[in-house]
């Protein structure tokens, strides 16, 4: 069961599941993010017992998270991941040159995000707010810091497949690749919705 | 070939062990199966009722799995293949249900006891609060009703509910006097933890540390000793009356500012180590060494022995604890012992 | 592209270091499983030797604790874990008629992780002391301020490396047993072995996670000087202990169910019986794998949680032990009626039986919160868990280990040396672990490097010790039956047992490099046994003769491995190590990404050939 690039010329439809090499990496791919959920979901539940652990004298979630910020991040992180399910769409329908335009924009989009949380973090630094500083802080910064090492490996990823793509075409070997890097990218989407919420809103509120 | 004599090899260290060692239920100040209070009486009776249940279940499975190893072994020459059967519905349900019906048995009981346990009798004012501070590797007492600070042996009045509030000043330990009660941690910062205990009657009690805290984890006993109401006053008492120096000026001089620095004694001295009032009449030295007259073990000897061996060095004894080797003489260690084992109280 | 690959094909060494075959993967972790479970024996035997008589010296306080640290963590992680990875990796595949697992690649990568985790962990005996704050390693014992060599960070990243390896493996056999399944062979037709393996990896994939964070939380506490632990800065240390339980429980659970599964095999050949209850069976270990999550606070019911989460976790607790029962009663009514055979692979079965219901039992006892109270970190705590790891784990993979050997490895373990072993293994094991529910009930606590006279404790702790001896010898027998048996002629037949009723017994022992020549055609459960009730002399085959496509084999899990390991002890010594370990790591993963892997082929004419050359 090798990989065929054509058969009768054409690339079959949803050409990520047409052999089971492809099957069992999609299958193989929801379970890892299966584990990452309860990975997450570990880390949440740390920052949740430890969030209210600030300190004397240090900065506290009102006083830190700019709204405005965080919002514009997460706006251009979910954006990038409707601009995944664009370059998927271009790929099943076998258009590769709008699939590949929508990966670059995609990773450009994701770069973005992590420029601004390194910026974001760099501030916060600057406040007073390090990762040593206390129990709250360490787990803000694992938390969302973990989520940020996910979204640059993504990015290089992605970036990584894109070239593979150019060299060697879409056929059933790479659309796997291409659809796993998709679901992986939605997946941290969704993270950072929970993180946007239990840690920007909530922190920003309570 | 398994056959009657196999098993019966197999069961019978286990049966004359068993038999060996039910016979003893344990000592009166330290087994779990002897309990001496009404918390650890509670805690017997779950245990004593759980294991009639496991026997039962335990006999029951035996049984079976013996007739059928000896029933169906396969005899030579048979080349017979077995009638192939799937299951059995009734059976299933019945080792099912039955299972189930032991849980409850189990169970009820089992959280009305943890809700009975669980009562809070720090604001008692007919119990007597004691907190518990336990470090690396040596127990702290307060009592703060009395404003008596002590340690390594908790003196209570018998037939008295004692609350006690444990936490830890460095690395978890856990509070265990098996023949009074279960056990609880003693955690840092804010996750205090509160439990209660009764002695029936008067006596010494084993004390135990329960979590691995470090080399010294073995060595990290303390004792409690009930006694009658009447000597538990005059205990306390006793613990607040000034103390002496030692007589020799020499030697006190180097008490205070050896020994001083750290331990506290009477009404002088620094409060951050074991309190030394009262040392003469402890049961042991630092816990683990047993003050005796007649000495059998090599952890065993008489208090001004046990002080001299702790004092010339405290991490032979008890490797990683606080105490350093201080500065003094072999004379002068020997004078403070000898010191230390007349400091007693009259109670 | 065509099919014309160039066939890569490596002998010696070489070959074993960049096999992607399940057969020799297994063979691997049985190694590795087996090298690991001696040095873990070692240490328990020098435990054993420190306690057998009061205040004795054998060893100082300090080795102690790293002894009984490592010998738990070695035992758990790197012992009993790969050997059930071994029987694993050698069998399923087999058993549903598959050439080989979803991923061969990473099922490499996922042993040399391991491998190079556990070598890492071992390596601080070497290095200024082994971790010593328990397999638990509960901070603050655990936090820089009171440990302060490197042993605790060699706990971390060895296990953290390791982890990851036993995560790979939980998904790769959830993808093979789901995708991979010959035809005919549906969910409820596959062997309870193959069930067992799927629901054990579900645990992983669920379990491990959790372990990461509450592994990197620690590491990132000593390394970093973070908070998550420290109490002066709002740490706290109850969380470590809820975040290392809810990985723990499942745990033990990950180590149990592929014992019950073999149990499972071993009997019911053994017995000429198919399985009482199967559906209940499968039924059954679904319902532990699922409650294993729901009760991870029984190990905490001291630490003050409140009596409400203690009465929750009690109950939760309890109930496990009713799908076990199930279990337990399934396997009996097995054997009722049948015709049963006692080799030595079926006394490792038939011994486990009662020996993991005593251990179950006191479980049930454990479950009551007030009387765990007493129970908590004495020695009973110790005798009920070896009872059902030891009497039960370790009884499952021998008894494994000998029914499965000629499939592995084309010989049969001697049969009067594996009778041998068990008798010693069994009766030492019981001296060594029945006395020790008293010790504890008596006032014994746990982890203590030793204990006074006068206690009553001196005689128990002796018999102890002698039981543990005669454990060791029964593993030496073992070992002795092993080089015994390599150097007889590897002509075992297909089914050399003669009763095999599963699909790994219809094909030649040791299994061919592509394991079928043909996928078969699965008409029930007891695939095999099926077609031999039916008259037939094999399976019929699914599929036509024709090339089989292998996947290549390569160094790169290797490498990939040893630039974690080079990580692991840069995160200790020096920062730059660690930059190039992670770059040699991430560089194998780009060149597996960019160098796609279309395997070989081989040909009909050469599947005349027998077996995997180990």
């Amino acid at each position: 069961m090798s990989a065929h690039t054509h058969v009768d010329g054409q690339l079959p439809h949803e050409p990520e599941k047409a052999t089971l090499e492809g099957r069992n990496k999609v299958l193989g791919f929801w379970l890892f993010l299966g584990g990452e959920t309860v990975l997450f979901g570990t880390l949440f539940a740390a920052f949740l017992a430890l969030r209210n652990q600030v300190g004397d004298g240090n900065p506290t979630s009102q006083e830190l998270f700019d709204l405005g910020l965080v919002g514009l991040a997460t706006f251009i992180l979910l954006t990038s991941s409707l601009t995944s399910v664009f370059s998927i769409q271009a790929m099943h329908k076998n258009q590769v040159k709008p699939m590949l335009i929508w990966l670059a924009v995609t990773v450009l989009l994701g770069a973005s995000f992590l420029g601004l949380e390194i910026y974001e973090f760099f501030h916060y630094v600057h406040m007073g707010h390090g990762y040593t500083t206390s129990a709250f802080s360490s787990s803000f910064y694992t938390l969302v810091g973990f989520h940020g090492a996910h979204v640059a490996f993504g990015v290089t990823w992605i970036t990584i497949l894109i070239f593979q793509v150019l060299k060697k075409g879409l056929n059933t070997v790479t659309a796997p690749k291409l659809y796993v890097a998709g679901m992986y990218w939605h997946f941290i989407d969704v993270v950072w919705v929970f993180i946007f919420t239990v840690v920007y809103l909530m922190g920003k509120v309570a | 070939m398994m056959n009657r004599w196999h098993v019966m090899k197999r069961l019978m260290p286990l049966l004359a062990m068993m038999s060996l060692l039910l016979a003893a239920c344990g000592r009166e100040d330290l087994s779990t199966l002897n309990p001496q209070g009404p918390v650890a009486e509670q805690q017997f009776g779950l245990m004593k009722l759980s294991i009639s249940i496991m026997v039962l279940v335990v006999v029951v499975v035996f049984v079976i799995a013996i007739y059928v190893l000896i029933r169906f072994r396969r005899k030579p020459g048979d080349n017979r293949i077995p009638v192939q059967v799937e299951g059995n519905h009734k059976l299933e349900i019945i080792w099912t249900v039955i299972p189930l019906i032991l849980l409850v048995i189990l169970g009820v009981p089992t959280v009305k006891t943890v809700f009975g346990l669980a009562k809070d009798y720090s604001n008692d004012e007919n119990a007597i609060q004691v907190k518990v501070t336990a470090h690396q590797y040596w127990w702290e007492f307060e009592y703060p009703g009395y404003g008596v600070k002590t340690a390594q042996e908790m003196v209570v009045p018998a037939n008295a509910i004692i609350s006690i509030e444990a936490k830890t000043a460095d690395v978890l330990h856990s509070f265990w006097i098996p023949a009074l009660a279960g056990k609880i941690d003693t955690n840092p910062g804010g996750n205090v933890n509160r439990m209660y205990f009764e002695a029936n009657k008067p006596g010494v009690y084993y004390g135990k540390c329960a979590e691995l805290c470090g080399p010294s984890h073995a060595y990290m006993d303390f004792k409690v000793k009930a006694v009658d109401e009447a000597s538990f006053q005059r205990w306390v008492t006793a613990m607040k009356a000034p103390a002496e120096l030692p007589a020799d000026p020499a030697i006190a001089e180097k008490f205070v500012n050896e020994c001083l620095t750290c331990h506290a004694i009477g009404d002088k001295g620094g409060q951050l180590y074991p309190n030394l009032t009262g040392m003469g009449d402890k049961v042991a030295v630092a816990g683990f060494l047993i003050n005796t007259d007649n000495p059998l073990y090599a952890n065993e000897g008489s208090a001004y022995e046990n002080l001299k061996r702790w004092i010339a060095d405290p991490q032979e004894v008890k490797p990683g604890n606080s105490m350093p080797k201080v500065n003094l003489t072999e004379q002068e260690i020997d004078a403070i012992a000898k010191y230390l084992s007349e400091q007693k109280l009259d109670y | 592209m065509a099919h014309g690959h160039t066939v890569k094909r490596y002998s010696g060494l070489m070959d074993w270091l960049t096999t992607v075959d399940h057969k020799k993967i297994g063979i691997l972790y049985l190694i590795a499983g087996g090298f690991f479970f001696l040095l873990g024996g070692l240490e328990a035997i020098l435990i054993r030797l420190q306690l057998w008589k009061p205040l004795n010296d054998f060893v100082s306080p300090d080795t102690y604790n790293e002894l009984l640290t490592m010998h738990g963590t070695t035992m758990i992680f790197l012992a009993a874990m790969p050997l059930l990875f071994a029987l694993m990796n050698a069998i399923v595949p087999l058993q549903i008629g598959a050439r080989d697992v979803a991923f061969p690649f990473v099922n490499a990568l996922g042993f040399w992780t391991f491998f190079f985790g556990g070598v890492l962990l071992n390596v601080s005996w070497f290095t200024g002391g082994a971790p010593d704050a328990g397999w638990t390693s509960y901070v603050p014992l655990a936090s820089t301020t009171y440990s302060q060599n490197h042993g605790v960070d060699y706990y971390v990243l060895g296990l953290q490396i390791s982890g990851i390896g036993s995560l790979i493996g939980g998904i790769n056999f959830l993808v093979t047993i789901i995708n991979m399944r010959a035809p005919g062979m549906s969910f409820m037709r596959m062997p309870m072995f193959t069930w067992t393996a799927f629901i054990t990896s579900a645990l992983i994939l669920f379990a491990f996670p959790a372990l990461t964070v509450g592994l990197a939380a620690l590491m990132f506490d000593r390394l970093f000087s973070a908070n998550f632990f420290e109490v002066a800065n709002g740490g706290n240390v109850v969380l470590w202990e809820h975040i290392f339980w809810i990985f723990g429980h499942p745990e033990v659970y990950i180590l149990i169910l592929p014992a019950f599964g073999i149990i499972s095999e071993v009997i019911s050949t053994f017995a000429r019986k198919r399985l009482f209850g199967y559906s209940s069976m499968v039924f059954a270990t679904m319902l532990i794998g699922f409650l294993g999550f729901m009760v991870w606070a029984h190990h905490m019911f001291t630490t003050g949680l409140g009596p409400i989460a203690n009465s929750l976790f009690s109950i939760a607790t309890m109930l496990i032990a009713v799908p076990t029962g199930i279990k337990i009663f399934n396997w009996l009514f097995t054997m009722w009626g049948g015709s049963i055979r006692f080799t030595a692979a079926n006394l490792f079965a038939v011994g486990f039986v009662p020996t993991f219901v005593m251990g179950g039992v006191t479980g049930v006892m454990l479950a009551a919160a007030p009387a765990d109270f007493q129970y908590h970190d004495s020695y009973f705590v110790v005798a009920h868990f070896h009872y059902v790891i030891v009497g039960g784990l370790v009884m499952g993979i021998f008894a494994g280990l000998h029914y499965w050997w000629p499939k592995m490895f084309g010989r049969i373990l001697n049969e009067g040396l594996g009778k041998l072993t068990f008798w010693t293994f069994f009766i030492g094991f019981h001296l060594t672990f029945f006395v020790q529910h008293f010790l504890g009930l008596l006032g014994m606590q746990r982890r203590i490097y030793t204990y006074q006279d006068g206690l009553d404790f001196n005689l128990m702790n002796l018999i102890s010790t002698v039981g543990a001896i005669l454990m060791g010898i029964g593993t030496i027998v073992f070992l002795v039956n092993v080089v015994v048996t390599w150097a007889k002629p590897k002509n075992a037949a297909n089914d050399p047992w003669e009763d095999g009723r599963t699909l790994e017994w219809s094909i030649p022992s040791p299994a061919p490099e592509y394991n079928f020549v043909q996928t078969p055609l699965v008409r029930g459960y007891d695939a095999l046994w099926k077609e031999k009730m039916d008259g037939n002399k094999g399976m019929t085959p699914a599929e036509p003769i024709g090339p089989i496509h292998m996947p290549s084999p390569s160094i790169l899990p290797f490498v990939m491995s040893l630039g974690l390991f080079v990580t692991g002890l840069g995160l200790m010594y020096n920062f730059v190590f660690a930059g190039i370990g992670l770059l040699i790591t991430f560089g194998c993963m780009f060149l597996r990404s960019v160098f796609d892997d279309h395997g070989f082929h081989i040909e009909p004419e050469e599947l005349q050939d027998k077996g995997v050359k180990a």
